[in-house]
C-alpha cells in the first residue's frame, strides 16, 4: 500500500523486533501491524534508508515531506517459520487432551477466514502441514503424496541426516509438480 | 449433529459459562484448569494464525477438526469468546449462525442486560435453551 503523505504524520510508527511498523493510525488499508517497506522508493534495511540516515529522523522533518511510505505485511523470516512450526506441535497435542470424546487425533485441519491449514501425522510422528485457499479440494491426497516424495526421495536419500532441512533437489522438483498439479486440477 | 459442550470467556479469559452436554473423556483437571488451558491454547491458535495468513485477516481463527470432534470459535468485537465442541457432522456455517445466535439472543438478552450480573464471574442465572 503506497501512498504519499504530508508533514506532519499521522501514522505512529515504532521500531520493533528490527522493523519499522504501524503502532497506531490505522487508515486507507494500512492496519497496526504492517510494516515499513520503502520510503520514496527506496527499500528499508532495519531502520535505515539506503544513504543510512534513520528514518524515524528523515520522518520528522518538514522539509523532507511530502513522502511516499510503502507498507505491507512483513515477510516472514525462515526462523519464523520453524517458530511457527514448533508452535504447532502443541496445539495439536492440547486438542488430544481436551477432546470431549475418546480417542481423537490431533488437529487434522484449522479453519480461519483467509486459509486453511491440513496437517497428517505420520505413524512415526512425522507431520506434514499444508496452508491452502479456502476452496483448495484434494489436499488429503497431497499430504499423502508428500508423505511418498519425503519417503523416496529425502529418507532414502543417503546425503541426508534425520531432523536436518530436506535439501533434496528431486524432492523440491517433484514437489513442485504435486502442487502444480493440485493447483491445476484438484487431485492427483 | 451432536453438541459436546460450551465455554463463553470474557476478554481477560476468565470462564464465565460453561455446560456440557455430552462429555466421554474427562482431563485429568480441575474445572477451572481446563478452562485456562483452553483459553490458552484459543489464545495461541489466533496468534498462530495471524502470523501464517497470506493476506491480512478480519476474523481470524474460527475453527479446527480433529477425527472426532470439531472446535468452533465465535468472537464478538468486545473479545467475548464463545467455544463449542461439535461432532463433524455439523456445517460451520449452520454452527456460526448457532453461535451468533446464543450471542445475540441469549447472551445480551439474559447476561449482558442482567443487572444481576457482575463482569467477570460466572454466570448463574438460569438460561432458557435452544
Amino acid at each position: 500500500h503506497e501512498k504519499t503523505y504530508s508533514y506532519p504524520l499521522d501514522i505512529k510508527l515504532k521500531f520493533e523486533n528490527k522493523r519499522v511498523t504501524v503502532a497506531f493510525g490505522e487508515r486507507d488499508g494500512v492496519c497496526i501491524g504492517h510494516v515499513l517497506l520503502a520510503v520514496n522508493g527506496q527499500p528499508l534495511s532495519y531502520d535505515k534508508l539506503p544513504d543510512g540516515r534513520n528514518v524515524f529522523d528523515f520522518l520528522e522533518e518538514r522539509e523532507n515531506f511530502p513522502v511516499n511510505l510503502k507498507f505491507g505485511r512483513a515477510k516472514i523470516t525462515t526462523n519464523e517459520k520453524i517458530v511457527l512450526a514448533s508452535m504447532f506441535y502443541p496445539l495439536y497435542a492440547l486438542a488430544v487432551q481436551l477432546s470431549p470424546d475418546q480417542g481423537s487425533s490431533g488437529i487434522l485441519e484449522l479453519v480461519t477466514d483467509t486459509f486453511k491449514l491440513n496437517s497428517s501425522q505420520t505413524l512415526t510422528g512425522v507431520k506434514f502441514i499444508v496452508v491452502a485457499d479456502l476452496k483448495q479440494s484434494g489436499i488429503d491426497q497431497l499430504l499423502e503424496k508428500i508423505y511418498e516424495l519425503y519417503a523416496d526421495y529425502a529418507l532414502k536419500n543417503p546425503f541426508y541426516s534425520l531432523e536436518m532441512p530436506i535439501r533434496a533437489d528431486l524432492f523440491e522438483q517433484n514437489l513442485q509438480v504435486a502442487i502444480d498439479q493440485i493447483e491445476k486440477t484438484g487431485f492427483i | 449433529m451432536t453438541i459436546y459442550n460450551l465455554y463463553i470467556f470474557d476478554r481477560n479469559g476468565s470462564l464465565l459459562f460453561y455446560h456440557e452436554w455430552i462429555r466421554r473423556k474427562h482431563t485429568s483437571m480441575s474445572k477451572e484448569e481446563e478452562a485456562k488451558l483452553l483459553y490458552g491454547m484459543i489464545f495461541s491458535l489466533k496468534s498462530f494464525c495471524s502470523k501464517l495468513s497470506p493476506v491480512d485477516m478480519k476474523q481470524g481463527f474460527s475453527s479446527y477438526k480433529t477425527n472426532i470432534y470439531r472446535l468452533n470459535l465465535y468472537e464478538t468485537p468486545s473479545s467475548l469468546k464463545f467455544v463449542l465442541n461439535t461432532d463433524n457432522e455439523a456445517s460451520q456455517q449452520e454452527i456460526r449462525e448457532l453461535l451468533s445466535g446464543v450471542y445475540c439472543q441469549v447472551y445480551v438478552e439474559f447476561a449482558s442486560k442482567s443487572p444481576m450480573l457482575v463482569p467477570g464471574e460466572i454466570i448463574t442465572s438460569n438460561f432458557q435453551y435452544l
